[in-house]
């Protein structure tokens, strides 16, 4: 009960001063708000720390009041190009709703009508027993801080598989019995292209010299078979990256080369 | 005999490096030793955490067994030593595993509710790199978000033996139901 009669004094006082009279207190010169600003976890952090700085109790808050606190120093924030997060503008919006509410008229029938700072409270109370939480938490003694684990080197272990005795000689051995062995596998063959794809481009652009357009079959030899295919198709797609061809497929599926650029070589 | 118990057990914490459970701490001496009963282990670390009463050590048990530690008025001492290595913790990462430590298992979004911001994807990782935190299930709601609980290691790290030890949660104060309708 103590606490609601203090409250009784103490809000007509905070409500009795002119409005102007907020800037001064809050003026704080720009680079120590950056600092101060990065003390805060939050938007609930920063209510948290208005609210007390106004040395009142959380159920005591006078939304009006700090609504205004908050929105300087979301303004202070902006002027100072600092990135807002979203979260602190949500608070912004969100006091500022309460206080409209708090404003308008309450209707005389709904008698049981919840103070519509209900939930914020709720919210900063619920903020508050974990912000303490984690401040008891954070002084709790802790590894690597206030203890350190003890430890000490290792013994020589005995060791457990019979060492091996060796003698330069077998060293010597060893190595020539390892020269020995690559002899004793077969390298890997690998075969040339019989066809290359550069001399196809160079066959294709050479017929395409002397006319402007060709069927991709023509492009083709009895003699290369398969390969022949998939290098003269391989040469027309290297072709047509360069921009130099435009392959053109018809109707029945054919497919033609046609040449970009009448006067390449 | 009971001096060679007690300087394996020593052996054993000194070498392990991380803190060993009685059953294992059985498992190992057995090994050298031949079958032991329980309670001469029990005895015997008895015997060990005297005979640190007066040294810079401590014979100390959390939740992962037990373990040998610098006692905290040295750790003065060693702080410089090794003040790169442990970071600091900011306020942030702190209020997270506060409040995943006390209402556990907790979603990211819970986490979101009480601290009115968004929990970084950086804390959450920076708090299971540290081994504090881990996946304990999913929650049955849809996008089934990940539930974390502390660990082990958590309780090890801030010489804990049980989650229960932590310091009490503040209570709430009660809203007064008369103050709720005063207008301002």
């Amino acid at each position: 009960m103590d606490n609601i009669q203090q409250t009784q004094l103490e809000i007509p006082l905070v409500m009795g001063q002119p409005l102007e009279k907020l800037p001064d207190d809050l003026f704080i010169p720009p680079n120590a708000f950056e600092l101060c600003l990065e003390t805060f976890s939050g938007p609930m952090d920063l209510l948290l720390y208005l609210i007390k700085k106004e040395n009142i109790n959380i159920l005591d808050l006078n939304v009006a009041d700090i609504t205004n606190q908050y929105i300087e120093y979301i303004e202070l924030m902006d002027a100072l190009k600092f990135e807002l997060a979203g979260e602190y503008l949500v608070m912004a919006a969100t006091l500022a709703e309460i206080k409209s509410r708090m404003l308008l008229p309450k209707p005389q029938s709904e008698e049981d009508e919840l103070d519509p700072r209900g939930e914020l409270i709720r919210r900063l109370q619920e903020y508050q027993r974990f912000k303490i939480a984690s401040e008891n938490m954070a002084i709790l003694p802790r590894v690597d801080r206030d203890y350190y684990i003890a430890s000490a080197g290792l013994p020589k272990f005995e060791e457990k598989t019979e060492s091996l005795n060796l003698n330069p000689n077998d060293l010597r051995d060893i190595f020539q019995e390892i020269l020995k062995r690559p002899d004793l596998k077969s390298s890997h063959q690998v075969a040339f292209e019989e066809l290359s794809t550069q001399d196809k481009i160079d066959f294709i652009l050479k017929i395409l010299t002397k006319r402007n357009i060709v069927g991709f079959y023509k492009t083709l030899q009895k003699k290369e078979g398969k390969q022949g295919v998939a290098v003269s198709l391989l040469a027309s797609l290297e072709l047509a990256k360069d921009g130099l061809i435009e392959l053109i497929q018809s109707e029945d599926n054919e497919i033609y080369i046609k040449s970009n650029n009448r006067s390449f070589n | 005999m009971n001096n060679k118990i007690i300087n394996s057990i020593e052996a054993l914490l000194f070498g392990a490096g991380r803190p060993l459970r009685l059953s294992e701490i059985k498992g190992l001496l057995e090994i050298d030793l031949g079958e032991l009963e329980l309670s001469s282990i029990k005895i015997a670390l008895n015997s060990l955490e005297e005979r640190y009463q007066n040294s810079s050590i401590e014979l100390k048990e959390v939740a992962s067994g037990y373990r040998l530690q610098v006692k905290q008025e040295f750790s003065n001492c060693l702080s410089s030593l090794w003040n790169d290595k442990s970071q600091k913790i900011s306020k942030s990462l702190m209020e997270t595993i506060s409040i995943i430590a006390y209402k556990q298992p907790v979603t990211r979004g819970d986490i979101e509710e009480i601290r009115g911001v968004n929990v970084s994807t950086q804390t959450v990782r920076n708090l299971l790199e540290r081994d504090w935190v881990k996946v304990s299930g999913y929650r049955d709601v849809p996008g089934r978000p990940a539930l974390y609980s502390t660990t082990p290691n958590f309780l090890n790290d801030f010489n804990l033996k049980k989650i229960n030890e932590l310091p009490d949660l503040p209570e709430t104060e009660e809203i007064d139901e008369e103050f709720k309708l005063q207008a301002i």
